[in-house]
C-alpha cells in the first residue's frame, strides 16, 4: 500500500512550509514535495501608493531582512526620481546592508541549524533548540547571541531601530551618521571578528562528521546566480549579475538587473506558493539556478578583504572550487559573515562616511524603475511601475528564495530518499528533511511574493521538450493587471 | 523534565506576519536565556514540536488571521491556552496583511499566480485564503494586546513577567506605534 508522510510544519525556518513525502508499495520514497503555504499579495496591494511608500511598505514582508527590502525598493524609487544618491548615503546604506548580513546569517547558522549542528540532528525534539544548545554548548550559543547582537546594534545605531526603521527613504537616507554611533559599531568589531573565526574554525572540523549530509544535501541545479561587482567581488548593495556552471564556467556576467526580464522568467509549480525561476537562454528546468551564500562564493572571483579571502581560498581548498552540496550553504554563510564585518569596518573607518550629504532629492522623472540588490538569502529584485503622479500601477517582486525553490524541493527528495525508511520512521529521519531546507535558510513569508512574468503560461513542460518551449521568441513583457 | 512542573510553559506561534515581531522577541538577546530559566518554550517557530500541546500558560501571537489554516490554528490555540496575548501590530489590528482586503481574494492570486491559479493551488493542498486578514480579537478572544510594529523588546518582556505573574502589564510608557 502506499503511503504518505506529512511534516505539517518545517520548523526553525523564516516562514511557513509543509513536506509531504509520498511512499510505493515497499515503504520507499517515491516522490516528495515542498509545499510554502502562505501567500500575501502585496504587489497587489500597493497599488495605488505613492511610491516613496514602497520601502516602508515592503520592508514589512520581512523581519529578518527589512533593511534588504527596503534598499531594494528605496534603489527603484531613485530610478523614479532618476537620481544618484550622494556618496556618504552610498556608503551608510552599505554598512546597513552588511551589518543586516551579519545578523541574518547569525540567526540562520547560529538560532535555527546550530541545534542541528551541533546537538545533532537525532536530539530529542524538546532540547533541539536555542535553549538546549545554551543549556549543552553555553559558548556557542553565547556566540550565535552576540553575534546577531553586534549585527542588530549596529542597525539601530544607524537607522535608529533594530527592526523597520524609517531612515532609508528614496533619494538616500534620513540621518547622517554620529561619530558616537560610528565609535560604538566599530568598538565591536574585534568581538565580531573573534566569534567568527571560532566558528569557522569549529565548523570547519565539523565537516568529517557531516559527510553523509554533504554527500545528500542536495547537489543540484549546478548553475549559480549572484551579483558581481566590476573587481570580481560580491556587490551586495550593487553590481551586475553573474551566471557561473559546476566547472566552473561562465555562463553569462554583467548583466544588467534592470533587464532582468530578458534572462529570467519563471514557471509556477504545483502545490505550493513558490514559483521557480529560471536562466532563460537555457530554458525549464536546465536553467533553473541557485542563489544565496554558497551561490555567491561560486561566482566570485575574490572576496577583498584580509581574512575572509583567507577563508574563501581554505573553502575552495577543503571543499572544491564549485562546492555543490546544499550543506555548504553554512559554512559559506559564516565566511560571508566575516566578509561583512571586515567590509563593514573598512567603510566605517573611511572619514567620508560622516559627511552630512545623505539625501538627493526629486520628483517622478520616469515612469518605470529596476532596484536589486543581494539579500542575505540571494538576488532580490524590486520593479515598479507608476503614473506621472508617482502612485504605483504595477510592481513585482522577485524574492531571493524564490530562486531557491527547485533547488530545495530536489534537496528534499535527495534527503528523503537517503535517510527515510518507510518501515521504520524515526523523527530524526525526518529532522534532517528538514534541516536541509535549514540550510538554505529560506524566508518564506517573503517568497510567495513573485509575481513573475504574468504572460508566462502555468504548465509543466517535459524536460525534453522545455529548452525548445521557454527560450524561443521574444521575452514577454510585463502587461498591467486587469483592473 | 523535573522543572517542567515549576516552570511556565509558553507558546509562540506565527500566523500572518513577517517575523519581525519573533525578532523583537529575540532581541531581548541574552535575556532571552532568562526567559528560557523560568518558562519552557514548548511550541513555535524556534522549537521543533510539532503539534500545539495541552495546556500552554501562555501564547504569544505574531500576525494577523489569513487563511483557513491560521483560523484552525487559532482556534485550537485559544482552547488550549490560558492567557493568549496579541503580539504586535498585525495580530493586534490587522495591519500590512490586511491592506489586501480591498482586493478579492481570487483576483489576488490570478494576478501573482495567473489566471485560475487559485482553484488549481487549493486543490493541491495549499491552505485557502479567507476572505479577509483579520486580527485575532474577530475570531478569539485575546487576553492581552502588545502594539508596535514590531513591539519593543522590553515592552514584549514585561508583559511575559507581569502576565506570567498573574498581573495585568501596563505598557503605557513602553509601546510605540508603527
Ligand atoms: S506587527 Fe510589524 S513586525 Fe510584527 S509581524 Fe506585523 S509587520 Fe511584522
Amino acid at each position: 500500500m502506499t503511503k504518505t508522510i506529512t511534516i505539517p510544519h518545517v520548523t526553525r525556518i523564516e516562514g511557513h512550509a509543509k513536506i509531504s513525502i509520498y511512499l510505493d508499495e515497499h515503504g520507499r520514497v517515491d516522490r516528495t514535495h515542498l509545499h510554502v503555504t502562505q501567500v500575501r499579495g502585496f504587489e497587489k496591494f500597493v497599488e495605488g501608493r505613492p511610491y516613496y511608500e514602497m520601502p516602508g511598505i515592503t520592508a514589512r514582508i520581512c523581519g529578518i531582512c527589512p533593511v534588504s527590502h527596503a534598499l531594494a525598493s528605496a534603489k527603484a524609487c531613485e530610478g523614479i526620481m532618476a537620481i544618484r544618491i550622494p556618496k556618504p548615503a552610498r556608503m551608510l546604506r552599505e554598512v546597513l546592508h552588511l551589518s543586516q548580513f551579519v545578523q541574518s546569517h547569525a540567526l540562520s547558522y547560529f538560532y535555527l541549524s546550530a541545534p542541528d549542528l551541533l546537538l545533532g540532528m537525532d536530539e530529542p525534539v524538546a532540547s533541539r533548540n536555542i535553549v538546549g544548545l545554551l543549556a549543552k554548548y553555553p559558548d556557542r550559543a553565547r556566540d550565535g547571541i552576540e553575534l546577531r547582537k553586534f549585527g542588530q546594534q549596529a542597525i539601530a545605531a544607524l537607522a535608529g531601530e533594530r527592526i523597520h526603521a524609517s531612515w532609508v527613504v528614496p533619494g538616500g537616507v534620513n540621518q547622517p551618521l554620529t561619530l558616537e554611533a560610528r565609535d560604538s559599531i566599530l568598538r565591536g568589531v574585534p568581538a565580531a571578528r573573534e566569534i567568527l573565526r571560532r566558528a569557522i574554525a569549529g565548523h570547519k572540523a565539523s565537516l568529517d562528521r557531516f559527510a553523509e549530509e554533504i554527500a545528500n544535501f542536495g547537489a543540484t541545479p549546478d548553475l549559480y546566480a549572484g551579483l558581481v561587482d566590476e573587481h570580481g567581488a560580491p556587490g551586495l548593495y550593487d553590481g551586475r549579475i553573474r551566471f557561473v556552471a559546476g566547472g566552473p564556467h561562465v555562463i553569462a556576467t554583467g548583466l544588467d538587473p534592470a533587464a532582468y526580464e530578458d534572462f529570467i522568467a519563471e514557471a509556477p509549480q504545483p502545490g505550493t506558493y513558490l514559483k521557480s525561476p529560471f536562466y532563460r537562454p537555457l530554458g525549464f528546468p536546465d536553467g533553473v539556478y541557485r542563489v544565496g551564500p554558497l551561490a555567491r562564493l561560486n561566482v566570485i572571483d575574490q572576496l577583498p578583504t584580509e581574512e575572509a579571502g583567507e577563508e574563501l581560498a581554505a573553502f575552495r581548498s577543503l571543499c572544491g572550487r564549485m562546492p555543490s552540496s546544499g550543506f555548504h550553504y553554512h559554512y559559506a554563510r559564516l565566511i560571508e559573515a566575516l566578509y561583512a564585518v571586515e567590509r563593514l569596518e573598512h567603510l566605517l573607518t573611511d572619514p567620508a562616511i560622516l559627511d552630512r550629504h545623505v539625501r538627493a532629492k526629486a520628483a517622478v522623472n520616469e515612469l518605470e524603475a529596476v532596484g536589486c540588490i543581494e539579500a542575505p538569502r540571494g538576488i532580490l529584485i524590486h520593479h515598479y511601475k507608476v503614473d506621472d503622479k508617482g502612485a504605483i500601477k504595477w510592481a513585482n517582486l522577485i524574492v531571493a528564495t524564490g530562486h531557491n525553490s527547485a533547488a530545495m524541493d530536489r534537496a528534499v527528495e535527495s534527503v528523503s530518499r537517503r535517510f527515510i525508511d518507510g518501515g521504520n520512521i524515526q523523527e530524526g529521519m525526518l529532522n534532517r528533511v528538514c534541516a536541509v531546507v535549514r540550510a538554505y535558510d529560506p524566508c518564506l513569508s517573503c517568497s510567495t511574493h513573485a509575481l513573475g512574468i504574468p504572460d508566462l503560461v502555468v504548465e509543466l513542460i517535459p524536460p525534453d521538450k522545455a529548452a525548445t518551449s521557454a527560450s524561443s521568441g521574444t521575452p514577454p513583457s510585463p502587461r498591467r493587471p486587469s483592473p | 523534565m523535573t522543572s517542567a512542573a515549576t516552570k511556565a510553559r509558553v507558546a509562540t506561534v506565527w500566523l500572518d506576519g513577517c517575523s519581525g515581531c519573533h525578532m523583537s522577541f529575540l532581541d531581548l538577546d541574552d535575556a532571552v536565556a532568562q526567559v528560557a530559566a523560568k518558562a519552557d518554550i514548548v511550541y513555535g517557530p524556534l522549537v521543533d514540536a510539532q503539534d500545539f500541546p495541552e495546556d500552554v500558560d501562555l501564547t504569544l501571537v505574531e500576525g494577523a488571521v489569513s487563511s483557513e489554516d491560521d483560523l484552525r490554528q487559532i482556534q485550537k490555540i485559544r482552547k488550549r491556552t490560558k492567557v493568549l496575548v496579541a503580539l504586535g501590530d498585525c495580530a493586534v489590528t490587522g495591519n500590512v496583511p490586511a491592506m489586501r482586503n480591498t482586493v478579492p481574494t481570487q483576483r489576488l492570486l490570478d494576478r501573482v499566480y495567473g489566471n485560475g491559479a487559485s482553484a488549481r493551488l487549493f486543490r493541491e493542498g495549499v491552505p485557502r485564503l479567507l476572505d479577509q486578514a483579520v486580527p485575532l480579537h474577530q475570531v478569539v478572544k485575546v487576553d492581552a494586546h502588545i502594539p508596535g510594529c514590531p513591539p519593543p523588546p522590553g515592552a514584549i518582556l514585561q508583559a511575559l513577567v507581569d502576565l506570567l505573574a498573574g498581573r495585568k502589564p501596563d505598557l503605557t510608557t513602553m509601546v510605540k506605534f508603527g
